[in-house]
């Protein structure tokens, strides 16, 4: 019953979608305001429509209803409760109802604390998110009903796929959808905005704190995702350039240019043709990467059990929504009106910088990820493109970035003094002199794109902090001036110099774990030895154990330093009955300084295990530098202006110490 | 720095043909891109082609798998058509694949001849027992020799092979109801005649 509830819900709310869709727009184009007032409560109403149905998915999960067809493939009464739950969206019909789920929060969202909004953008706004919500909701119904009966019901599940198993996954594609999900916002005040023929600063204001919560989600998601492949994959790689990963990393690329550009639409009334096509395309390549992982198109490591039905529609939805954006945005785009002046050397001349180099990012992996399909159908050769591409194009580009990005925060808004800006990165310049020195001392035959990696930490790091000592003008007055000044600095101030200090944590911890890393693979037997760098793992030996829905060989390893204990590893492999798969589970002693990684594998049938060993310094920065970006995002986040409320329009900003410094 | 004159315009101020044109691109990029998805549904990117379909099985001769009469070489596989299922008991995917085979060869549709790749011949008995044997005979490719001849990529591979012991098929990966229905016997049909 309550599974038919769920089914019921969702085609009720895709006929609230229909009206939201179409009333609030023809509304807003004849200056209709009852028809406007529609689009609230059905966006409110949508929400809670699909919330029902949600809820009665989850339902079935939590029971084993196994007369649900969903539930009988994709779980099983034996697993843990965790991932029951997660079980719900760790399939393709369940997600499709997440992913429609977070769009109609966001939507409800919008609705509820967008009153302040002028009544025609938010009547098109809502309009066009109502729009995307029918788009997925009749794909759901069509192709993918996640409330399908199976009749007669089976007595057990085949069981969620075992590598989903796992705290990690449980919640890696919650915060991606956000932060997808989280671009459909921006994506529908850009079509808005293309119908209205009006970007103002106070447009950009209002789209500026959604692409910031859609990218530090993004930003989390990607992170987790990257963590789990570094401890379940048991490669001890953290990042694959993976079809799929590609996936999610191309609209974080985009909305990370988006994020700035808007930056300059609110500031200085510029760039504005080029942030609406950004916002166009950060969604189109959230709804791309759907496609991809989803049509099996590309072969991937993860990607969703395929069915060509389902690929066809999605194309047809992405011709739709994509090819009608970006016909709207050739027929309007060129009526917009130019904003301000600027020189070439002036803060927004560097955020042009930054977005040159992230669009031109997002395209290179763009096109290594569609390569093989490109030329597959073409001449029918099949290729896969791989890290070496990746590394070669991508890295690149990401030099002068992460050079320029010490800088840029230093040059004043319309023409800005690269000498003085220089002149306040001496000191950067000369410890980052000092640190390639360092780099080269330790590691005398080690690549170059190490010390290149270690001048750019030290580089970006100094300077971030070189930045904002000089907005407290730290030394240059008195400590109480100071902390005044830190108390009244906006909180994007915060923001932006949390997240670019992350982006340094983050290449200290690429680099440094690249290149300094120890990787021993050999058959182990009980009581062997074997160096790892500075660190002696003992194999103590291995049993078989059973696990709540799996069984387990355990390996032990004891690690000592210098002959003084430091950690027992334990790696296992697990073997699942259902689906049967194996999983390998590293053992991992995680410390700032870096980490051991243990993985046990097949026995060779003579006693012995096969092992690798892993020590990888700094590695865990990775991490946190994605963390502080994405902390940075939500302080940011939390800036006056962001808030509801905040003044309306046609205001220039006058806030901050220096005037606006906040960015 | 920075001169006055060599301010620019955040939007150069192009004529307006010219503004229509640039803001066109997008779309047509993203056009020719649909284009490939497109061409791409109906690509299978796991079909790698084969360089021994249209030429005749490599030579080689096999003895059967431990406490099997009929083992398996290039003569046995002329005559008629038949389906060469490359299986080991350490491969997950081929037990998901041979119920297919099993029920396929109580039908007796067509020979089904298993070369067993990289197996310890208990192993390899004790699965065909606990899981059915369809083959008609089977060859025990211990050191995996025969498995580099025919280009085995990844076990389970399955090929089909008409009259004159030509290699006119080859399926990578378990064969799947679908491929079966679909592929494998109409190809197996048409062979036949």
């Amino acid at each position: 019953m309550t599974a038919e509830i769920g089914q019921f819900a969702l085609v009720l709310a895709l006929c609230v979608a229909v009206v939201q869709a179409t009333l609030p727009m023809i509304g807003a184009a004849r200056d209709n305001a009852a028809w406007m007032a529609l689009a609230r409560p059905s966006a409110v109403m949508q929400f809670a429509l699909i919330a029902i149905s949600f809820a009665a998915l989850t339902e079935a999960y939590l029971v084993s209803d196994f007369s649900v067809l969903n539930v009988a493939q994709n779980s099983h009464s034996a697993k843990p409760l965790l991932y029951k739950i997660s079980g719900v969206w760790g399939n393709h019909e369940g997600s499709l109802l997440l992913w429609i789920l977070i769009l109609t929060l966001f939507g409800a969202l919008v609705a509820l604390f967008g009153t302040n909004l002028p009544p025609g953008l938010s009547a098109r706004v809502l309009s066009v998110q109502a729009l995307i919500g029918i788009g997925f909701l009749l794909f759901v119904l069509l192709t993918s009903n996640p409330f399908a009966r199976l009749d007669p019901a089976p007595l057990d599940g085949n069981g969620l796929n075992p590598l989903l198993q796992d705290p990690g996954l449980a919640f890696h594609p919650p915060f991606l959808y956000l932060g997808y999900v989280g671009l459909s916002v921006t994506f529908s005040f850009a079509v808005a905005a293309l119908i209205e023929g009006r970007v103002d600063p106070a447009w950009a204001r209002w789209v500026r704190p959604w692409t910031l919560a859609a990218w530090a989600f993004l930003t989390a998601g990607i992170a987790l995702g990257s963590y789990w492949a570094y401890y379940e994959l048991g490669w001890g790689g953290w990042w694959f350039w993976d079809p799929v990963e590609n996936a999610s990393f191309m609209p974080w690329l985009a909305a990370t240019a988006l994020l700035h550009s808007a930056i300059v639409v609110e500031k200085r009334d510029a760039l504005k043709s080029w942030t609406i096509l950004l916002a166009i395309l950060a969604f189109s390549l959230s709804l791309l990467g759907t496609f991809l992982v989803r049509s099996g198109v590309l072969n991937s490591v993860h990607a969703f059990a395929t069915d060509p039905t389902r690929g066809v529609f999605i194309l047809g939805f992405l011709v739709v929504v994509i090819g009608g954006s970006l016909a709207l945005y050739a027929f309007r785009a060129p009526a917009l009106k130019p904003g301000g002046l600027f020189a070439p050397i002036s803060r927004e001349g560097g955020l042009i910088l930054n977005n040159l180099l992230l669009s031109t990012a997002c395209a290179t992996v763009l096109i290594g990820t569609l390569y093989p399909l490109f030329l597959d159908a073409v001449t029918g050769q099949k290729v896969s493109v791989g890290p070496p591409f990746f590394n070669a194009t991508f890295i690149p580009l990401m030099v002068p970035l992460i050079a320029a990005l010490a800088i840029g925060p230093m040059l004043a808004w319309k023409r800005g003094d690269l000498a003085g800006a220089l002149g306040r990165l001496k000191a950067a310049a000369v410890l980052t002199a000092i640190a390639v020195g360092v780099a080269w001392w330790l590691l005398a035959d080690g690549p170059i794109l190490a010390l290149l990696g270690m001048a750019l930490v030290v580089w970006l790091g100094v300077g971030s902090v070189v930045e904002f000592a000089g907005r407290l003008k730290l030394g240059r007055t008195s400590a109480a001036d100071s902390w005044r000044r830190a108390v009244n600095l906006p909180r994007a101030a915060y923001g932006m110099t949390i997240a670019h200090l992350g982006v340094a944590a983050m290449v200290l911890g690429i680099t440094v774990s690249e290149a300094w890393q120890t990787e021993v693979q050999q058959i182990v037997r009980p009581g062997d030895r074997v160096t790892v760098s500075d660190y002696e793992f003992t194999f103590e030996g291995a049993e078989s154990l059973p696990g709540p829905n799996y069984m387990s060989l355990v390996g032990t390893f004891t690690v000592t330093r210098d002959g003084e204990p430091v950690t027992v590893l334990q790696p296992e492999t697990r073997s699942y009955p259902n689906p049967p798969m194996q999983t390998t589970e590293a053992a991992i002693r995680t410390t700032l300084g870096g980490d051991l990684y243990a993985v046990i594998g097949e026995p060779d049938g003579n006693g012995g295990y096969a092992a690798r060993l892993y020590d990888k310094p700094l590695v865990g920065w990775i991490w946190i530098g994605s963390l502080m970006m994405m902390l940075g995002g939500f302080v940011s986040l939390t800036d006056r202006r962001h808030r509801v409320g905040a003044p309306a329009r046609a205001r220039m900003p006058a806030d901050g110490v220096l005037a606006g410094a906040g960015d | 720095m920075a001169q006055s004159d060599n301010t620019v315009d955040a939007a150069p101020k192009l004529n307006t043909a010219r503004r229509l044109v640039l803001a066109t691109v997008p779309l047509a990029v993203a056009a020719v891109i649909g284009l490939f998805l497109y061409r791409g549904l109906s690509l299978d990117p796991g079909q790698i082609p084969s360089a021994l379909i249209n030429k005749p099985a490599p030579d080689f001769s096999l003895s059967a798998v431990q406490g099997r009469a009929l083992g398996l070489s290039t003569d046995d596989l002329t005559g008629e058509v038949s389906l060469v299922n490359v299986f080991a008991s350490w491969c997950v995917a081929c037990r998901a694949e041979h119920p297919l085979f099993t029920e396929l060869g109580r039908q007796g549709v067509v020979t089904i001849h298993g070369l067993n790749y990289k197996d310890r011949p208990q192993d390899a008995a004790e699965w065909l027992e606990r899981f059915g044997d369809p083959y008609t005979r089977t060859g025990a490719d211990i050191d995996g020799r025969v498995g580099i001849e025919f280009g085995v990529y990844g076990v389970p591979e399955t090929f089909v092979v008409d009259k004159n012991g030509v290699i006119v098929e080859k399926i990578i990966g378990p064969v799947t109801p679908h491929i079966l229905k679909e592929k494998l016997l109409p190809l197996i049909a048409e062979l036949k005649r």
